[in-house]
């Protein structure tokens, strides 16, 4: 059950994007269509859910004081968890564009720009500062990747809706999606304050 | 591609052309990172509540942005495609280990202040965006002035962004330096004390400007701005 608060906090009270803004460059640049967004979303909750247990793993055994060295060493965190997260991005570009060309083409530079994704990085530190132990930094990974996918498609399905809509010609687009995005974390603000222990009460 | 690395040849190394100048200039209005290319959002909506710490942080990216792109423009033919990432994250993030230092020994108080945003250039996604775009298809000279006109195009917005956050927020501008002006606000030390003021009594600061999304309204409108100037920019999906 501490699991599922973890998860559930991740995912909705603490939304990566709609409450720490973090990763807007591929959300506002992805959304343009549901498939698109669908497929970014699934392989950023991959690369959240893998890094984050391996990062930790990292932080424990190798970083800390009580580690295989013997000597605190979180002046290299940066440069270790970046180098995780990038080689797994690598992993991630590599099997899509074989698995997939066409999402390949649609996500374009946006896939390696995966590794310099706020959130995973930022969720890694997080996960740091929080002192979470293994099961609930794989909870929060999952937890956070899922949040970040629910955003990313609720925005492409609201920016398929208002092509429809009479919105003056110099707004569309981009324009339009950086007020939308402003007024879904206005929105989203009112969760900040749930306590997810008493849900699961 | 081709017609690209034809016209390479025939220019000298340290060229500055029309089409050198176009590199410098274009980042700035047309192709600007934050509002063409959407890159760089994150730090963008983190630091710009005040405009000296976006004034730095611009500094800091200008510096990154150009390096880097020199650096791996130089390295372009040696990385394999498949590690090509874990490279430029490396020299991207030598390259803010040296500002962070070098900032640390030059300006103690402002690195206190500044530590966490210089960190997030690693994450910038500016920086990353442009090695992939075009540092790791082109010369070095040029290569280096594309990441020098970038990181002014992204500082430009930033400053702007901070100057209507700060100014609406917070009622000062240049908060932290010895010029801070305090221009509106409830107490005797600022320009207009709107509690004695007879015309600007109704006149509150707007905690809404704080808040991230604040930051994502006003450049939504920069763009709305930008493409209505230039509707050649607007994306017809």
């Amino acid at each position: 059950m501490e699991l599922f608060n973890v998860f559930i906090k991740a995912a909705f009270v603490e939304n990566m994007i709609l409450s720490y803004f973090l990763g807007m460059c591929s959300f506002l640049a992805v959304s343009k269509s549901v498939k698109t967004a669908i497929g970014l979303g699934l392989a950023v909750i991959f690369v959240l859910g893998i890094t984050m247990p391996i990062n930790w793993l990292i932080n424990v055994f190798l970083l800390s004081e009580n580690g295989m060295f013997g000597m605190d060493l979180t002046f290299l965190r940066f440069i270790l968890f970046i180098a995780v997260i990038a080689s797994m991005v690598q992993l991630v570009e590599m099997i899509i564009e074989k698995s997939s060309p066409a999402l390949y083409n649609s996500l374009g530079i946006f896939l390696p720009l995966i590794t310099v994704n706020c959130a995973i990085l930022g969720g890694s530190l997080f996960m740091v500062s929080r002192e979470y132990n293994f099961g609930e930094s794989v909870a929060f990974g999952l937890g956070g990747g899922f949040g970040w996918f629910l955003a990313i498609v609720a925005l492409a399905a609201i920016r398929e809706k208002i092509q429809y809509s009479n919105v003056p010609p110099a707004l569309r687009g981009l324009g339009m999606a950086f007020i939308i995005t402003g007024l879904m974390g206005v929105a989203f603000m009112s969760l900040l304050g749930i306590d997810p222990s008493t849900l699961t009460k | 591609m081709a017609e690209a690395k034809v016209l390479e040849k025939k220019e000298p190394t340290f060229a500055f052309g029309k089409n050198e100048r176009k590199l410098l200039t274009d980042p700035l209005d047309d192709n600007n990172p934050i509002t063409i290319q959407v890159l760089g959002i994150c730090s963008a909506l983190a630091v710009t509540t005040l405009i000296f710490p976006s004034i730095i942080m611009a500094v800091a990216v200008v510096f990154v942005c150009a390096f880097s792109s020199l650096f791996t423009s130089i390295l372009r033919n040696h990385i394999p495609k498949q590690v090509r990432m874990i490279v430029q994250l490396v020299i991207v993030a030598f390259l803010v280990t040296v500002v962070e230092l070098s900032l640390k020994a030059l300006n103690y108080p402002v690195y206190k202040q500044l530590a966490v945003f210089i960190g997030l250039i690693i994450t910038n996604c500016i920086v990353m965006g442009r090695l992939e775009a075009f540092a790791s298809s082109n010369k070095p000279w040029r290569a280096f002035l594309d990441g020098v006109g970038n990181g002014l195009g992204y500082g430009i917005i930033l400053i702007i962004v901070a100057f209507i956050r700060e100014l609406f927020g917070k009622g000062t501008l240049l908060a932290g330096t010895p010029i801070e002006a305090k221009l509106i606000g409830p107490t005797a030390e600022y320009f207009i004390n709107t509690t004695e003021s007879t015309y600007f009594g109704w006149y509150a600061n707007n905690n809404l400007m704080v808040l991230p999304a604040a930051a994502m309204f006003i450049i939504g409108v920069l763009i709305w701005i930008q493409r209505s100037r230039n509707p050649k920019l607007v994306d017809i999906s």
